[in-house]
């Protein structure tokens, strides 16, 4: 079963276009890739899936339900999660309240009462320690590695339990051994039931985690299999080697 | 650690109390006119200061406008007061909060607009709208007497007590301002605004509702400086376009928050407190010239090179590397979370 499907969907940026009658659906539990050169449109589609911005045409359903012209704060809050390119987080909060602003609550009262209420905190802390960054859980996001930015992202984009998060790049920038460990961990939460879309240069690492891969071209599907079964696809080798 | 951190809590918590009850007793203290002029004006910027910095010390919104809501509620009260009849005397004072009600509302129809832009787009659009509502009161003259300006009732009471209800109000309005600031800054929405200020588009993505987020900080903002304008007309007694929408108040309540630092609880209060008396120690003693702008250009040029984040973070940030350096026992880690 499909948990998103996307439908013909098109945006051009003056005359240049991005995103070309794209239809690609990620199937339910899967860790699908996104792969493609650069300038093929993947963060393009990661941003008209989450609302970002507005599509030209083309349609794009959640759990079979249409979310076209919603927000990205709506289309969060029905479980699509998404990190950035370059890790994005709140430099000048601490990581613990980087974690916490995702939390959903429910009404007024809740929203003006204590933001560190101790379940929420006690959920953050285990969240850190899955991802082995507890202990700046005091520091500020600015204070942070790099590679602890990119797990803090991926753990505050988690708070709000999602049933997809797109990721962007999530190997980008990176070393071996933190690469193994966000892999690790992608892993360990798609058994947990979460389903994910990425976006990766890394082929190795696409290769090792994705089920099902997607292979796009000037804004548009030219291939979709099993890993292996894309890497020998003629009309992709050619896309990257060009022909 | 434990006892460290009470012990700090203690100490804050008596500072606190002390500071306050000097404040309520400053009248008795020292009631001479010339003192508790100085005390009404500075009470009243501790307030503007503090109620602006929910909105451009929590979002980073930089509102250079805010005179608007200033003269606004002050024009509200007065117009209240003239075609109700109220004769002058208590009773004005429990109107101030309708005057806060007109402004909230007129903040909820400008917010609207201006919270489409951000950054300096938002500045010049604040700047704009409150000019218009200068330009209004100018030429409305039906309405708020144009340029002949709007009087108010004037007071019964005399003599050395003639400043004392005024010191009052404005200090239950600071009082009002720095309790809203103190539950905004550690509740949930607060966090949000903390991240609309960090990153926005981030914010948005994790589910922040930065609209309506937005919208209500400077809803609650403007509301606040709205009813200290109306007491502040009442004290004045007379108000005219230009000096009650006075881009010179707008951009005294960001310097206040600037020196004392943005987006703290205390900073705005600090700013205000160093700022205001000043300012009015050089008006008594070289004349009402506007010398003091001349002051104020070097405090914000001070501020910028020597202190950007403001007197409060920089201070805390001193004595957390301090007490760092000091041992390892009592070292907490290196949060230098300027608060």
């Amino acid at each position: 079963m499909s948990l998103l499907q996307v439908d013909g969907l098109c945006k051009r940026f003056g005359g240049v276009v991005a995103v070309d009658d794209c239809s690609l659906s990620v199937a339910q539990g899967s860790i699908t890739g996104l792969i493609g050169p650069n300038g093929s449109g993947k963060t393009t589609v990661f941003n008209l899936v989450t609302g970002f911005i507005p599509k030209d045409s083309g349609s794009v359903s959640f759990k079979a339900r249409t979310i076209d012209g919603l927000g990205p704060d709506r289309i969060y809050g029905l479980g699509i999660g998404r990190t950035f390119q370059l890790a994005r987080i709140f430099p000048r909060l601490t990581a613990l309240e980087n974690m916490l602003v995702p939390v959903r609550r429910r009404g007024l009262r809740a929203l003006f009462s204590r933001a560190d209420w101790g379940h929420e905190k006690a959920r953050a802390m285990e969240m850190l320690e899955f991802l082995e960054i507890a202990h700046v859980a005091d520091l500020l996001g600015g204070a942070l590695s790099y590679g602890q930015r990119k797990l803090l992202e991926l753990g505050a984009v988690m708070m709000a339990e999602p049933e997809l998060v797109l990721l962007d790049e999530p190997a980008g920038g990176i070393n071996p051994a933190l690469l193994e460990r966000i892999g690790d961990r992608i892993r360990r939460l798609n058994e947990r039931g979460i389903t994910f879309l990425l976006v990766e240069h890394n082929m190795s690492f696409v290769m090792n985690l994705c089920s099902e891969v997607v292979v796009l071209h000037r804004g548009r599907p030219i291939a979709t299999g099993t890993p292996e079964a894309v890497r020998n696809d003629p009309a992709v080798l050619d896309a990257y080697l060009g022909a | 650690m434990s006892a460290l951190l009470r012990q700090s809590r203690v100490l804050k918590l008596g500072g606190i109390i002390a500071v306050f009850a000097v404040a309520l007793a400053l009248p008795a203290i020292s009631p001479d006119p010339a003192t508790t002029n100085i005390a009404v004006f500075t009470m009243m910027y501790v307030g503007l200061a503090t109620a602006w910095n929910i909105m451009g010390g929590y979002t980073g919104y930089i509102s250079l406008g805010h005179a608007g809501f200033f003269g606004f509620g002050s024009y509200t009260l007065g117009l209240l007061l003239a075609h109700l009849g109220v004769a002058a005397g208590y009773t004005p004072f429990l109107l101030v909060p309708v005057a806060g009600l007109g402004t909230a509302v007129l903040a909820v129809a400008i917010g609207w607009f201006a919270l489409r832009t951000r950054a300096a787009t938002f500045v010049i659009v604040t700047i704009a709208f409150m000019f218009m509502l200068q330009l209004l009161a100018e030429n409305l003259v039906g309405l708020t007497g144009g340029g002949g300006g709007l009087s108010f009732p004037v007071p019964p009471w005399g003599g050395d007590y003639f400043n004392t209800p005024y010191y009052y109000a404005m200090l239950a309005l600071a009082t009002l301002a720095l309790a809203v600031s103190w539950r905004i800054r550690r509740s949930k929405f607060g966090l949000g605004l903390l991240a609309i200020r960090d990153d926005e588009d981030k914010a948005l993505a994790v589910g922040v509702p930065t609209r309506a987020f937005k919208l209500t900080a400077f809803v609650v903002s403007a509301a606040l400086v709205g009813m200290i304008g109306a007491v502040y007309g009442y004290y004045v007694t007379y108000i005219y376009p230009q000096f009650v929408i006075d881009p010179l108040i707008g951009i005294s309540m960001v310097l206040m928050v600037f020196l004392g630092g943005l987006g703290t609880l205390s900073g705005p209060v600090l700013g205000a407190l160093i700022l205001e008396p000043t300012q009015l120690w050089l008006a008594y003693n070289f004349g009402a010239t506007r010398l003091y702008l001349v002051l104020y250009a070097g405090v914000f040029l001070g501020v910028i090179l020597l202190l950007p984040r403001g007197i409060v973070p920089s201070v805390m940030e001193l004595i957390e590397r301090r007490r760092a350096r000091a041992g390892p026992s009592a070292s907490t880690p290196a949060k230098v979370a300027a608060r």
